[in-house]
């Protein structure tokens, strides 16, 4: 039984402590039968990309409210770089203002959804950027 | 180079990815575990039960935390948590507890979802702990999903099985019943500055006295495995399951815990205990493996529309389930 499952990392790094929405994707992408792992509040980008080798993700999916995106976001890319988990797709949830979108995907995030984003959309992102 | 050497040269990537293939047994996965099988036998691998919110995670993190500060033991853990039944999908979440690990190359953790199995471990746990065991780690520590009563799957992998408890879940009538109780190398009552604890330990303590100490036996696949201990060595063969209080979120009673979990490994390795286990072990994955592949052949010789004829026939009621297997079977 030759079964491949859909690994996501849900992860919060940073220092705002407001997880609910990080919790709802979770949630999303577990009836979506994917397997999520979670890691909770606060964690540092070293801790983040740790985790994402040990459990051998294909997703990364952050959740940052407190603004520090732009600090956060490069530091995690070039940790997975240098595990060698240059594979890894990152998606970025939160507050995240427009202005800030083009260096993002310049930086290689997959995909940015902010308030309001439907959980369908995150699915369907999540399993485009692995199909394709 | 194949994973099995990376793995064994200490590459921590290529043993993620080969946990990865070997938890989806897939034929590479399969070809590195016979590449890998001479290397093991050597962890300690210590199983981690009990129902959920008991407080298990949090009591493996502190155990972790203390193996890495008094030893120069590497540490691998394996998580397992449920599956969703109607979805496939999990949230594995036990690494919430286990953050004081993070930034130590010499402990791995990885999250497992059980992926339909029951027995509290998923299919493929045994063979992931076999991963971390050739890859050097000294001690693999295997925490089940918050387990119920017949979850017991873990006693089988495990050379030293935890069981853990809190107080306030459940009466000396629990404690009596058949199941995961009875699995206990060592009863853990943790969070223990919670009140209740006098009376969790004493239901325990009672269960203990009232358990026939002289041997244990696991019922397996109908013959019994006897752990008895010949007369004259009782004295050294016997272990009755110590009772350790833990508050984990503090880190109270650990030192004590890793005492008994060292005293259970001299206890297996004087009392023979340890090669019996490891047979035992062993005798279940082969008989897992035989039948699968029996059933895997006997699938091949019969065709599809067959199969699905001979269901027909006994949802109709016409032909027995026994009836079918026998006609089946017989050409």
């Amino acid at each position: 039984m030759t079964e491949k499952k859909i690994r996501v990392l849900v992860a919060k790094p940073g220092l705002d402590g407001h997880d609910r929405g990080a919790k709802v994707v979770a949630r999303a992408l577990r009836d979506a039968g994917m397997e999520v792992i979670y890691t909770g509040l606060r964690q540092t980008p070293e801790m983040i990309a740790e985790a994402a080798l040990q459990e051998d993700v294909d997703v990364v999916g952050l959740s940052i409210l407190s603004g520090a995106h732009m600090a956060l976001t490069p530091r995690v890319m070039e940790l997975l770089k240098a595990n060698g988990q240059t594979h890894v797709k990152v998606f970025l949830g939160g507050i995240i203002p427009d202005e800030d979108l083009q260096r993002l995907k310049e930086m290689g995030v997959t995909g940015v959804f902010g308030p309001g984003a439907s959980t369908e959309d995150i699915v369907r992102d999540v399993r485009m950027a692995l199909a394709g | 180079m194949t994973y099995s050497q990376s793995v064994l040269d200490g590459d921590r990537l290529a043993l993620a990815r080969l946990l990865t293939q070997v938890e989806n047994d897939s034929a590479e996965g399969r070809a590195a575990l016979i590449e890998l099988f001479p290397y093991t036998g050597r962890a300690h691998l210590i199983g981690v039960t009990g129902s959920p919110g008991t407080g298990k995670s949090s009591l493996v993190n502190q155990l972790t935390l203390h193996y890495r500060k008094t030893s120069g033991k590497r540490v691998a853990v394996v998580a397992v948590d449920p599956s969703s039944p109607f979805t496939g999908g999990a949230v594995l979440g036990d690494r919430v507890r286990m953050r004081d690990l993070s930034g130590d190359p010499g402990v791995f953790i990885r999250s497992m979802a059980t992926r339909g199995s029951l027995g509290g471990l998923a299919q493929s746990t045994a063979n992931m702990a076999q991963v971390f065991d050739a890859a050097g780690f000294d001690i693999v520590i295997i925490e089940t999903v918050g387990a119920g009563q017949s979850e017991v799957d873990v006693a089988r992998l495990a050379h030293t099985t935890l069981v853990v408890e809190a107080p306030g879940l459940g009466d000396d009538i629990q404690a009596i019943k058949a199941g995961i109780l009875e699995i206990a190398d060592i009863l853990v009552v943790n969070k223990a500055d919670r009140p209740g604890v006098e009376n969790a330990e004493k239901a325990l303590k009672s269960m203990l006295e009232l358990a026939h100490p002289a041997q244990r036996v696991f019922k397996h696949h109908g013959t019994y495995m006897s752990e008895s201990v010949p007369a004259n060595k009782v004295e050294a063969g016997l272990w009755i399951p110590p009772i350790q209080r833990t508050i984990s979120t503090e880190g109270r009673g650990i030192v004590e815990l890793a005492d008994a979990i060292a005293r259970h490994l001299t206890h297996l390795t004087q009392s023979g205990g340890w090669a019996i286990r490891e047979r035992a072990r062993l005798e279940v994955e082969l008989d897992a493996l035989i039948r699968e592949t029996l059933v895997s052949r006997f699938r091949e010789t019969v065709p599809q529309q067959q199969y699905e004829d001979v269901l027909e026939r006994i949802v109709q009621r016409e032909l027995s389930p026994w009836e079918a297997v026998k006609m089946l079977m017989q050409k």
